[in-house]
């Protein structure tokens, strides 16, 4: 790492942990009675308590947002670019939070995470998880932080719906929410390619019906194809010819399904990685939060009746070549909020990246980024 | 593709628009406009943008900005969401002239549009002596141009007068800013309208 990229870095962080002794309630009936979540924070909380953002993770995400870690230096934050000081998320004005939700694998309460009425793994009985109740959650932690009113909350893809259900959960306690390449609500494809992640999970032999853990098997083969598939939508199809084309990997033809194409090559080593750390119940509980994920259900599909409780202001910005949530998906919110008069900015960026454009450092994205981040008052 | 606007397109404009209003901008630029209206009539306004670096201008101003093609028109935006569309120095640049007329003033109550009379008597000269007008009003040439749609005065309120637009009011501006009153079409480079719905009158 250079000099200069240290020197706007949060630096070394090191994790937090919560415990709430009282249980939450969740939107499918379920309630825990306990639970715990593992959140980072950067920057300093003002005496007015009015600099607080938090950071919502997407589906591979976690608590750690930026900086590393002292004994993990490699292990850099997933949106360190954005957040730091003197970055479009200034850390030296603003006092940024990042939680690692509800059902996760990275250390909050979940699947992998021992559920105190049978003492082992909750594994598949951990209860489905949705947006909301990640909010309700991260209620909870703001209330621990002392943080009445978030300046503004963020996120990417998945990360933007929890920003969105903060303005309608909790219309008083967010100033600001920047939902960045995500939607109102999945559509039909968005859906299919989830339950086809889903299944390669659901039928790996060694899923052991979610309770892996206790037969010692990781259900790596369907995890593996579960990323596989989400990838290829994160990505452009123009980017992925432009990285890949048609290379072979070895020059020429093989005539056999060992590794031809370096598209191939890319995919297998993406599934591989994940498989190695990421938890297959965490993948199914989050794909469905993603399904469920629909604010306007309640009010017969108005968008428009659903939003009328926001008060906060908007930056809505979506991606160009992103085909998983595109454009359109962020106008249709868009104009929802114009119906109800709200403050919003809409920004639709050119970037070639697909949708994981988000996490990328592109100049005009994180112009705009900062500017508006700039222009919120403490 | 708007050039920055002058002050008195501003303040003809700022005069048509109560406190509290909701207000549209169709090729808001830099949002300085809406800024004015912003700060002196307290509006509630957006500004409509293409351009992305027009966009980052108005984020830094903190203008409410929907970066969009106006050639896409309003089809998103509700009817009679606005109490005043405006289109400043871009109806010009626009293909669909017709359709975005009646697509603002269905999402607004008025509509308030300004544009480079292109009937101007300078225009006019260039034009008789074999050449494309370059003026204030008309910066670009021929091949670097935004404008895609040339059109006086007159044509203007024909057009008006077909789609049973009623002009409410008009001013007209020569090139050194001040208001023409004798024949407009001839005297004056810019014109800004107050349109409202037909029928309307006053």
């Amino acid at each position: 790492m250079s000099e200069t990229e240290n020197s706007n870095s949060v630096g070394a962080v090191t994790p937090q942990r919560v415990q709430f002794k009282a249980p939450i309630q969740l939107k499918s009936g379920a309630v825990l009675p306990e639970f715990e979540l593992v959140f980072e924070t950067y920057g300093e909380l003002n005496a007015a308590r009015s600099n607080a953002v938090l950071v919502c993770h997407a589906l591979a995400g976690s608590h750690h947002v930026a900086g590393w870690y002292a004994g993990d230096p490699d292990n850099i934050g997933w949106w360190d670019n954005l957040v730091g000081p003197g970055k479009p998320l200034d850390t030296n004005r603003f006092f940024v939070v990042g939680v690692n939700n509800l059902g996760g694998c990275y250390g909050s309460t979940g699947p992998v995470t021992l559920n105190p009425a049978s003492g082992k793994p909750w594994g598949a009985d951990f209860p489905v998880i949705t947006v909301e109740d990640w909010v309700a959650a991260q209620a909870r932690l703001a209330d621990h932080l002392g943080i009445d009113v978030w300046a503004a909350v963020l996120g990417g893809s998945l990360g933007g719906m929890q920003a969105l259900e903060w303005t309608l959960q909790y219309p008083e306690r967010i100033r600001h929410a920047l939902v960045i390449a995500s939607t109102p609500k999945l559509t039909a494809q968005n859906i299919a390619f989830n339950e086809v992640a889903r299944q390669a999970i659901l039928t790996d032999p060694e899923f052991h019906a979610g309770h892996y853990y206790e037969h010692r098997a990781v259900p790596r083969r369907g995890l593996r194809l579960a990323r596989m598939v989400g990838h290829i939508t994160y990505l452009s199809d123009n980017q992925m010819d432009e990285k890949f084309g048609r290379r072979l990997r070895d020059g020429k033809r093989q005539f056999s399904y060992e590794v031809d194409f370096e598209v191939e090559s890319y995919l297998r080593y993406q599934g591989d990685k994940f498989a190695r750390y990421f938890d297959a119940n965490t993948y199914l509980l989050i794909t469905k939060a993603l399904d469920y994920f629909d604010p306007a259900l309640e009010y017969g599909g108005d968008l428009k009746a659903a939003l009328a409780r926001a008060q906060a202001n908007f930056l809505v910005a979506s991606f160009d070549t992103d085909w998983r949530f595109p454009p359109q998906r962020s106008r249709e919110l868009v104009h929802a909020l114009l119906c109800n008069r709200r403050n919003v900015t809409y920004a639709e960026i050119a970037c070639t990246a697909g949708h994981d454009s988000f996490l990328l450092d592109d100049a005009h994205y994180h112009a705009l980024m900062r500017a508006y981040l700039g222009n919120i008052k403490l | 593709m708007t050039h920055a606007p002058e002050r008195f397109d501003f303040d003809v404009i700022a005069g048509w628009i109560r406190s509290g209003e909701r207000v549209l901008d169709l090729g808001c630029g830099d949002g300085s406009l809406l800024r004015h209206l912003r700060d002196t009539r307290n509006v509630l306004g957006y500004g409509v943008e293409l351009n992305p670096a027009n966009v980052l201008a108005c984020v830094r101003m903190g203008i409410n900005v929907l970066q969009s093609d106006l050639e896409r028109g309003l089809s998103g935006f509700e009817s009679g969401g606005f109490d005043h569309v405006i289109m400043s120095l871009s109806l010009q640049a626009v293909q669909n002239t017709e359709r975005l007329l009646r697509e603002m003033l269905r999402v607004g109550r008025e509509a308030a549009v300004s544009f480079p009379n292109f009937g101007y008597h300078s225009h006019r000269s260039a034009i008789a002596a074999g050449r494309m007008p370059v003026s204030r009003t008309l910066p670009y040439r021929w091949y670097d141009s935004p404008n895609v749609r040339f059109f006086t005065i007159a044509d203007f309120e024909d057009l008006c007068a077909s789609m049973q637009i009623s002009i409410l009011e008009r001013h007209a501006f020569d090139e050194n800013a001040r208001r023409v009153q004798d024949d407009p079409n001839l005297n004056a480079s810019l014109a800004l309208y107050r349109l409202g719905r037909p029928g309307r009158t006053g």
